[in-house]
């Protein structure tokens, strides 16, 4: 009974011995060295293979960030300017300056500016509507309010402002990774410059149809007057197909077309609220 | 009697209106004639502002392979070629006419006389019928030119006649059928010479029994034409279907009917065929059910293209107060409108008025893996499985899984216990996975 025990466990001894040396032997031969550097910047980076880099995931960027020897026109824009200096560090190499960035919502058209017309009960998705018919709003650019881009978005960055419709972007979690920019079938989402102190001034709307065409779906549409390129003093809004467009490179956040526009089509966000100039006291005396 | 194996429903039918015999609209005040009514390519307006024209003129003209003709349904004055809202609230390319009465093109001859003699050679058929702008009268609107002309190395042994109108509700080919049946025989021996087939079979539902009495009686009349009875079964008028059903072939996947040898035409296209060949008559107008439980008056009304859909309902005792939706096409494979001044096209078989209690849909609930979906799928595809590939946006698993396969008829959303939206999740897959194979392509 004992020597069947016995025999019993030396072969198995022998079993795993000899497997050991085998998977030794292989292990040695087909060996893949790899840069060290490489798994130590995957360590740095976020992890959330969201693909705002423009490569399909996170280890991807490290293995071209490491094998290029450059980081000229590398950059993970979840991490931001931290991860990148970290990351220059470790591989001895000078990190891009890139401004933040932030994604913005280009539409207006909330339940109360852009009225339903009509009732939509098919799949929540923009993607379908959009190929289904105008939209509930009547308006062919604006936004359809489905929430295809909340779906997309992997930092819950964006949430459905039940009350207006709208899609809203959380200044704090947006990474501007981009996917919700692909995920938008009408283009209304754009990476713009988080601009100095969170402030920025866009034009909220894409609609590229006549003036009087857009303005009856929309109180609150862009209908290309062009009063807002005149008053510009730094050619930072250009007109083109009905719709004024705000270069952020160029915009120095006067405020001065926020003003001008007469039907609020453009936005100006986080700026402190402009202090009412009181009369003066000859004033109220005369 | 025979049908189709797979798959496949049973819908209350509801043909309010097939007794009702074939009205005449009057002549809309003015027009929108969409350049893009059919599938392909647009036409090119060729008319200008302030241009007169007359009807049955050409005002576009075709652009490319696949691509119709459009001619203007009334006499008058071209107010401006521009973008004008349509059915969909999207604007597009469309030619606007303020009418002046009736004036017809001299060319055409308006004599309600029989024709039965053609003369024309079939290449000439052919031509003729690109000419005068003739497409798929059942719904899809497919240039017919295209389908007639068979590519090298193929050849077509029979031509199917589409009289099935399994849709719910539509009675436009029925009473089409009933009003013009000795016009649509001719124009289907037209069809045969054209395709050098010898024999041809026209296909019709059971539940139209008093046509089937009639188009048999009128086919003794002609050579190589024979009536089938169909049991009632939807989507039995879709073209595959139509074909397994009359002559047991199976198309392809991926594939066209001219694969098998059959060549599928509505009557409504053997009609419009007729009028183009014989009387050299263009494809201006059309037959269109108005119809609905709240309606007045359903009928079947002989319209422009053009009219304006309230124009029409006008017609038919105007819309009823608890409207819901307003459909054009039938409740399966029709399309609810956003707008209702939108103009008829020669696409539109029919306007369904549905009450606001019947356009409800039922509240989304949680797939049950009950498998109805799979049983009454035509194609024999997996419906759930499909919507969900595309709800998840795996478009490479949903293209293996044959999703461009799914000729949308909606079986499966009717039939799903759960009221999940398959159908919509199955055409979102369908455009995204054709879109990566057009740019996989170039």
């Amino acid at each position: 009974m004992n020597s069947i025990i016995l025999l019993a466990v030396l072969a198995m001894c022998a079993i795993g011995v000899t497997a050991a040396i085998i998977l030794y032997i292989v292990a040695q031969k087909f060996k893949v060295i790899e840069n060290p550097l490489i798994d130590e910047v995957v360590e740095l980076l976020p992890g959330a293979h969201c693909g705002g880099c423009g490569f399909p995931g996170c280890r991807s960027l490290a293995e071209t960030m490491v094998k290029r020897g450059s980081l000229e026109n590398l950059n993970c824009p979840v991490g931001g300017k931290e991860v990148m200096a970290q990351i220059a560090t470790i591989l001895g190499l000078v990190a891009e300056e890139k401004d933040p960035e932030i994604a913005v919502v280009r539409c207006s058209g909330s339940k109360f500016n852009a009225p339903l017309k009509v009732l939509y009960e098919g799949a929540s998705s923009c993607s379908f509507l959009n190929q289904l018919n105008v939209g509930e709003s009547g308006c062919p650019f604006g936004c359809l309010g489905q929430g295809d881009c909340v779906f997309s978005c992997k930092f819950d960055a964006i949430v459905m402002d039940l009350e207006t419709g709208l899609p809203v972007i959380d200044n704090e979690l947006c990474v501007a990774c981009g996917s919700c920019v692909k995920a938008c079938p009408r283009q209304i989402i754009e990476i713009r410059a988080k601009g100095k102190k969170d402030r920025r001034i866009y034009v909220s709307c894409v609609n590229k149809e006549k003036g009087g065409v857009a303005r009856k779906n929309c109180s609150v549409a862009c209908i290309g007057c062009g009063k807002c390129v005149k008053i510009c003093p730094f050619d930072a809004i250009t007109l083109e197909n009905n719709l004024a467009y705000i270069d952020f490179e160029k915009c120095k956040l006067c405020r001065k077309c926020v003003k001008e526009c007469p039907t609020n089509a453009i936005i100006e966000l986080n700026f402190p609220i402009a202090k009412e100039k009181l009369p003066t006291v000859s004033e109220v005396e005369a | 009697m025979k049908t189709f194996k797979l798959g496949g429903i049973h819908p209350e039918e509801n043909k309010i209106s097939d007794q009702q015999p074939i009205e005449v609209v009057p002549i809309p005040q003015t027009v929108y004639i969409p350049v893009s009514q059919h599938l392909g390519a647009p036409a090119k307006p060729i008319v200008e502002k302030g241009e007169v024209v007359k009807t049955g003129q050409l005002i576009a003209k075709g652009d490319g392979f696949i691509s119709a003709n459009v001619h203007s349904s009334v006499s008058g004055k071209v107010l401006k070629v521009e973008e004008v809202v349509d059915f969909t609230g999207y604007r597009r390319m469309s030619v606007v006419i303020e009418s002046d009465g009736d004036d017809w093109m001299e060319s055409i001859d308006r004599s309600l006389e029989i024709k039965k003699e053609c003369t024309l050679e079939s290449k000439a058929i052919i031509d003729k019928i690109n000419e005068m702008g003739i497409v798929g009268m059942g719904g899809a609107t497919f240039p017919s030119y295209v389908k007639l002309s068979v590519p090298q190395g193929k050849k077509a042994e029979y031509l199917l006649i589409n009289g099935v109108e399994c849709e719910p509700y539509l009675t436009s080919d029925h009473s089409l059928m009933l009003a013009k049946g000795r016009e649509i025989m001719v124009g289907i021996t037209i069809l045969m010479k054209g395709l050098h087939v010898k024999q041809a079979m026209i296909g019709i539902e059971n539940n139209k029994q008093d046509a089937i009495q009639l188009m048999t009686t009128l086919a003794t009349e002609f050579q190589g034409i024979t009536v089938y009875a169909l049991k009632v079964k939807y989507p039995q008028g879709a073209e595959k279907q139509l074909i397994k059903a009359l002559v047991g072939r199976e198309v392809p996947s991926g594939k066209l009917p001219i694969e098998v040898g059959c060549v599928v035409h509505n009557v409504g296209t053997a009609f419009a065929v007729y009028e183009a060949v014989q009387k050299n008559k263009p494809l201006f107008e059309r037959v269109v059910t108005i119809t609905g439980k709240s309606v007045k008056k359903p009928s079947n009304l002989l319209a422009r293209v053009g009219t304006s859909i309230s124009a029409l309902i006008e017609v038919a005792g105007g819309l009823p107060d608890d409207t819901g939706k307003i459909i054009s096409g039938g409740p399966m494979m029709g399309r609810a409108l956003s707008n209702a001044d939108a103009p008829i096209t020669k696409g539109t078989s029919g306007i369904l008025i549905m009450t606001e209690k019947e356009s409800k849909r039922n509240p989304t609930m949680n797939c049950i893996r009950c498998g109805r979906c799979i049983t009454v799928c035509p194609m024999g595809l997996e419906p759930f499985l499909l919507a969900k590939l595309a709800e998840n946006q795996t478009w490479d698993e949903a293209e293996a899984e044959h999703i461009l396969d799914c000729m949308e008829c909606g079986s499966c959303q009717y039939t799903c216990p759960s009221a999940r939206p398959l159908l919509d999740n199955v055409r979102v897959g369908k455009s995204m996975v054709s879109q990566i194979i057009r740019t996989r392509k170039n």
